[in-house]
Formats: structure tokens, C-alpha cells, sequence
């Protein structure tokens, strides 16, 4: 079978947030960029052990610059056979999806895996977005996924439960927690990361339809107001008749 | 013109719902025209979706539509797009609406914001914010196609009564197949889902081990909240994973977050800070949730969460 997972890279969480002068770029200078939690820890290795289970191949794919090499070295580090990227500077969802999606609408993909969002503009949308373009079924936030033939069984998380579902191959799943767990890979992993093929393609035209016009810090908050642990009373009273929360 | 996608994923229509009519009739007030809602499914109370400012309510039936098939709600809901002229379509950042919102974007070839938590500027383009980097940035968004799709974060505005309940018109939607079959859904009984809860009383590893948890369940009892942990809480299966918050949990933003014994790390905070008010028990001055809290109590928890418990049930009872 074939799998295809889409990697991105996002800032480690620890790091400082801070724009350009005009505060219409995010400034990337001393940031430390890791591969998006979602996509390593439950996209990739739940592609990985299907792969192993049914045999197969996975391939890794990503949309950006030649920087990103590295975080796409580390998806085969951790057992992805080939990798694409696609070079370009995406502004926008809709111009990720449009890419992975000429690259995919050909390649026979059975399963196309996701991460639910990325932790640093939390869209969570490309997948749905990839599955239109590709007119294929999306389940997202899945944390279980069985192949059975041509048949997923997919548990998906929603609202207070979990919706239990069967599609058939091919589809679009989007990764949540408890899909599969975090592999971290080895020195041969890294060994052979070095000989895998990575492939660079040049996009295909798309504009852009929004983009971000500016950064702005969140209103600092007012300092906290430290009370005395022997009267829980006066903080029953400030959340009821100061912060009117109860 | 906009459109409202009314989500009613358990049968009926609830708060989601209700905030995003009640901002799609603001949306209205500044692009023009009126603000139609459209639902899908067999729920009852439409056309109370007018009470919260929706001019018209449409909605499609069929037994085919019990359950989400993103496919067949992007479809209906871009055909009520295409019928009414709509320029703006907002749906809620839900499970729901998350599934939907791409491909609404997609088919109506509409460039989208999704999680925004403000209202839009339409004066010199139109203009979306939405909290970015683990809410340690706000991004401001410009669409600049013709059409866009908007999903709104829960609880970034209060559901209003601004108008009065309306005739429900049936829609008449084409309907794609089914390509995903729903076997079973299970529900977590009782309890408000994290992502709906306004009040949460949450709790980390200072709370030592899982039994110690019935102080917590008493609290979130007495003020009707509902209980979430820490990230390391529910890895060690000392509660539920449905109940981590964080950046690899559930994020939440309900008015009142009470937190005993979390230490405040940054991919905990991520998850919560967007809180309208944060109450922070922690028996260390320096642990750093305390710089994220608006009200703090230094102490040992199992002093201070009891007696919170008391204080509580006194003024309830008044
Ligand atoms: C990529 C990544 C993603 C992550 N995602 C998440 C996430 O989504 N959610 C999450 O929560 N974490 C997440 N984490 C983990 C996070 O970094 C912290 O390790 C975690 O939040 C700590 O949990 P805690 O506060 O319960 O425990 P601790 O850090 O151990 O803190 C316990 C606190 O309890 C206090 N305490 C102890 N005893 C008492 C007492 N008797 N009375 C009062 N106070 C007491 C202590 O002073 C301390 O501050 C993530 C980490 C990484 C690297
Ligand atoms: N630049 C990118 N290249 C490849 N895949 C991506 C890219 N950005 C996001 N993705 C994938 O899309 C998922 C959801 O991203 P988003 O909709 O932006 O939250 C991520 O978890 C990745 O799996």
C-alpha cells in the first residue's frame, strides 16, 4: 500500500515570540524549528506501522524552503522511504493543499496522513482542503486507525466522545493524540536518512487567496492577585462579584 | 450577504450555534445584507437561530444526514452559499466545523481564516485576527478573494438576542453519497465537553496520586464545572486523555480555569491562557503559572481546594 504524510515545521514552544520593526513579519532569527508534533509523533508512525503490517511505502512530503531540509530528514530518519518537497514559501493554507494535492492526485496513494493542525497557527484545515481538491473522504482528528483490505476503521475524536467510522481507500486522515506513539529514531535511522531519496519539485502557479498583514502582541495581562489561603470566602466573593465568572 | 453554518452534531442546536449566528449578524452589519442560517439534520429549534440575528433560517432533512460526512455538509452548505449570494460563510472552529471549513474554502474558491476570535475590519480590505504561537501572538489575516470562509474559536463572543425566532424554509440541496459510514458514537455521559465547559477545575502532578482526585471531582461538583488535567496526569493514566489540556490536548477557553497543583509550563498555558479569568493553587511562589493567573493562593492544596469546596457551597446556598 501506499502511504503519503504531510510534514510541517514549527517553532519549539519554549521559543521567544518577536516580529520586524514594522511588525509585519515574524522573525524567524534564533528560532529553533522542530517537525510539527502532530505529523512526527501520530501521522508519521501510525503510517509507518500500517506499512509494516501490510507492506507498502511511505512517503513524506512537505511545502517550503531548502531549510526545511532538515526537519524532512528526520521523517526518514524515523523510517519514511522517500520524501518530496516542494519548493516555495507558502503564505497560505490553500496554496499547501493546491501543491500536495497536484502531487498526490496521480501517485495512487491509499491513505493520505495529516497532522490535526499545526502548533503554531493551529489552521487546521489543509486537510480538508486536500481532500477536496482530490475529491476523496477527510475523517479528521483521528486517534485510532485499522486497515482491513480497502477498508479503514477510524475512531475520530469530537465534542465530549468519539464517532466510530468505516471508509474505504483511498482517504485523507488528519492525526490526534493516541493514534500511534512517538518513535524516536536511532543512529541507523540517521544513517540511512542520508541516502534516501529526497525530491525537490518546483510548485505549480497559485495565488495566495489571504495572507498575514501584521503581528501584535496579546493585551498584557493585569498582575496577579496572590489571596490568603485561609479565606476561600473573599475568593468566592471576588469571582462573583469582580471577575463575575460564578 | 453571509451565511451561517448552525452546527447541531448532537440534535440539537447549542451555544457553537448560537455565537455564530450572533457574529455572522455582526459580519452582516458591515459587508451588507442579511445574515441566513442554514442547518443540516433533523434538529428541532430552528428557528430560534433568529433570536441570535439570522433573517432567514434554511435547513436540509434527510435520514442520509444524521451523522458528519464532510463531503455532503461542504456540498450543502456551498449550494446555500451559491443560492443566497453569500460573500462571507462562517462556520465554528469545532470538531464539526474544522471538518468542514477547507473544503467550503475550497469549492467556493475562498481564501479563510479559521480559529479567528475577532470580528473582522472591513475598511481598506477585509481583515481577521486570530491568536497565533501558542497564543503568544495575535496574526492579523487579509482575504482578498471575492467570497470567504470564516470558523470562529468558541466563546470569543457572547451569544445576543438581537431579533426574534423564524419560519423555517426547507431547503432543497442536492445530496452526494455517503462514503463514510458511522458505526457507533460513544459520549462521555453527564458532563459538558471541555471545549463547551465556561467553568473548569483542572489539576497536575502536585495532586500525588490518582486517588487523591475526589477533592478535585467535589469542587468541580459544587460549582457545576467540569474536570480537566495536565498533560503528564493523563499520560500516566491517572485520568482520562479526554481531560488533558495543552497544546497537544484540548484547548480551552471557558470564563473560569481553576488550577491545583500545575506547575504553568508553556505548552500547559498554551492550552488554557486564552481563560477569561485563571485562579492558580500552587504551594511554590515561583511557579510560573502564577504569572499567567489572576488570582493566586500559595499554599498546599489539600488545605486550600476543601475549604474552596466549602466557601463555595456557603455561597450557593445563599
Ligand atoms: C512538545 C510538548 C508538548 C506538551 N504538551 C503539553 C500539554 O498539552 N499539556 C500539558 O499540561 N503539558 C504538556 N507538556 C508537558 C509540560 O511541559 C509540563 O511538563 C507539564 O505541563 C507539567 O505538568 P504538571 O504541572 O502537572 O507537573 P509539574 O511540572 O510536576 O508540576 C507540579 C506542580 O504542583 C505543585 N505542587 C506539588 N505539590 C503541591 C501541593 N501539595 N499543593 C500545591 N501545589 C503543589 C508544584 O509546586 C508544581 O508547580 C508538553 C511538553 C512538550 C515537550
Ligand atoms: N508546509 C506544509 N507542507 C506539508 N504539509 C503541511 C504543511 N503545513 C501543514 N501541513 C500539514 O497539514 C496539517 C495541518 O496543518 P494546518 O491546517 O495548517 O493546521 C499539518 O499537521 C501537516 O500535516
Amino acid at each position: 500500500m501506499k502511504f503519503l504524510v504531510c510534514i510541517s515545521k514549527t517553532p519549539e514552544t519554549t521559543s521567544k515570540i518577536a516580529f520586524s520593526a514594522d511588525n509585519t513579519q515574524f522573525d524567524t532569527s534564533g528560532i529553533q524549528y522542530i517537525m510539527n508534533p502532530y505529523d512526527e509523533w501520530f501521522a508519521l508512525v501510525r503510517a509507518l506501522e500500517l506499512k509494516e503490517a501490510h507492506g507498502g511505502t511511505v512517503t513524506a512530503i512537505n511545502v517550503g524552503p531548502a531549510s526545511n531540509d532538515t526537519v524532512i530528514r528526520k521523517a526518514l530518519a524515523i523510517g519514511a522511504d522517500d520524501a518530496v518537497r516542494i519548493n516555495a514559501e507558502p503564505e497560505s493554507a490553500m496554496y499547501v493543499a493546491k501543491q500536495i494535492a497536484e502531487h498526490a492526485k496521480d501517485g495512487g496513494y491509499d491513505a493520505i496522513f495529516l497532522g490535526k493542525e499545526t502548533i503554531d497557527y493551529n489552521g487546521a484545515e489543509i486537510g480538508a482542503m486536500l481532500a477536496e481538491y482530490l475529491d476523496l473522504p477527510f475523517v479528521s482528528f483521528a486517534s485510532h486507525m485499522d486497515l482491513d483490505g480497502g477498508v479503514a476503521t477510524i475512531k475520530r475524536d469530537i465534542e465530549g466522545g468519539v464517532e466510530i467510522l468505516e471508509v474505504n481507500t483511498p482517504l485523507v486522515i488528519s492525526a490526534a493524540k493516541g493514534l500511534a506513539e512517538q518513535r524516536i529514531p536511532n543512529m541507523r535511522g540517521i544513517m540511512m536518512a542520508k541516502r534516501k531519496p529526497l525530491n525537490v519539485v518546483e510548485p505549480v502557479g497559485f495565488d495566495d487567496p489571504c495572507h498575514v498583514v501584521g503581528y501584535e502582541l496579546p493585551p498584557a495581562k493585569a498582575a496577579v492577585k496572590m489571596l490568603d489561603p485561609e479565606d476561600m470566602d473573599e475568593l468566592v466573593r471576588l469571582l462573583h462579584e469582580e471577575a463575575k465568572v460564578i | 450577504m453571509v451565511l451561517v453554518f448552525a452546527e447541531s452534531p448532537k440534535g440539537k442546536f447549542e451555544k457553537p450555534a448560537f455565537e455564530a449566528v450572533t457574529y455572522g449578524k455582526k459580519v452582516s452589519e458591515m459587508v451588507g445584507g442579511e445574515c441566513v442560517a442554514i442547518a443540516i439534520g433533523d434538529a428541532k429549534g430552528a428557528e430560534d437561530l433568529g433570536i441570535y440575528g439570522a433573517t432567514r433560517v434554511l435547513q436540509v432533512n434527510d435520514p442520509s444526514l444524521a451523522h458528519l460526512d464532510s463531503q455532503m455538509y461542504a456540498s450543502i452548505i456551498a449550494q446555500a452559499a451559491d443560492s443566497v449570494g453569500a460573500k462571507v460563510v462562517i462556520v465554528g472552529f469545532t470538531a464539526t466545523g474544522k471538518s468542514i471549513e477547507g473544503r467550503l474554502a475550497v469549492k467556493l474558491s475562498a481564501g479563510s481564516v479559521s480559529g479567528a476570535s475577532y470580528l473582522p475590519t472591513v475598511n481598506g480590505g477585509f481583515k481577521v485576527k486570530k491568536s497565533v504561537f501558542s497564543s503568544k501572538a495575535i496574526a492579523e489575516y487579509e482575504v482578498t478573494t471575492e467570497k470567504k470562509v470564516i470558523s470562529l474559536v468558541g466563546n470569543s463572543i457572547q451569544p445576543e438576542a438581537s431579533g426574534s425566532a423564524v419560519t423555517v424554509e426547507s431547503f432543497d440541496a442536492e445530496i452526494p453519497a455517503r462514503r463514510i459510514t458511522v458505526k457507533d458514537v460513544d459520549t462521555i455521559k453527564g458532563v459538558v465537553p471541555l471545549p463547551e465547559a465556561e467553568l473548569v477545575v483542572s489539576a497536575g502532578r502536585g495532586m500525588k496520586s490518582p486517588e487523591n482526585w475526589n477533592i478535585i471531582e467535589e469542587l468541580a461538583t459544587v460549582l457545576g464545572a467540569t474536570t480537566a488535567c495536565s498533560r503528564p496526569v493523563s499520560d500516566t493514566g491517572w485520568r482520562p486523555h479526554h481531560e488533558h489540556v495543552g497544546q497537544t490536548g484540548v484547548a480551552i477557553r471557558p470564563n473560569l480555569y481553576i488550577a491545583a497543583g500545575i506547575s504553568g509550563a508553556i505548552q500547559h498555558l498554551a492550552g488554557v491562557n486564552n481563560s477569561k479569568v485563571i485562579v492558580v493553587i500552587n504551594k511554590d511562589p515561583e511557579a510560573p503559572f502564577f504569572k499567567a493567573a489572576n488570582y493566586g493562593i500559595c499554599a498546599d492544596l489539600f488545605d486550600v481546594v476543601p475549604r474552596l469546596t466549602e466557601a463555595v457551597k456557603k455561597f450557593k446556598q445563599n
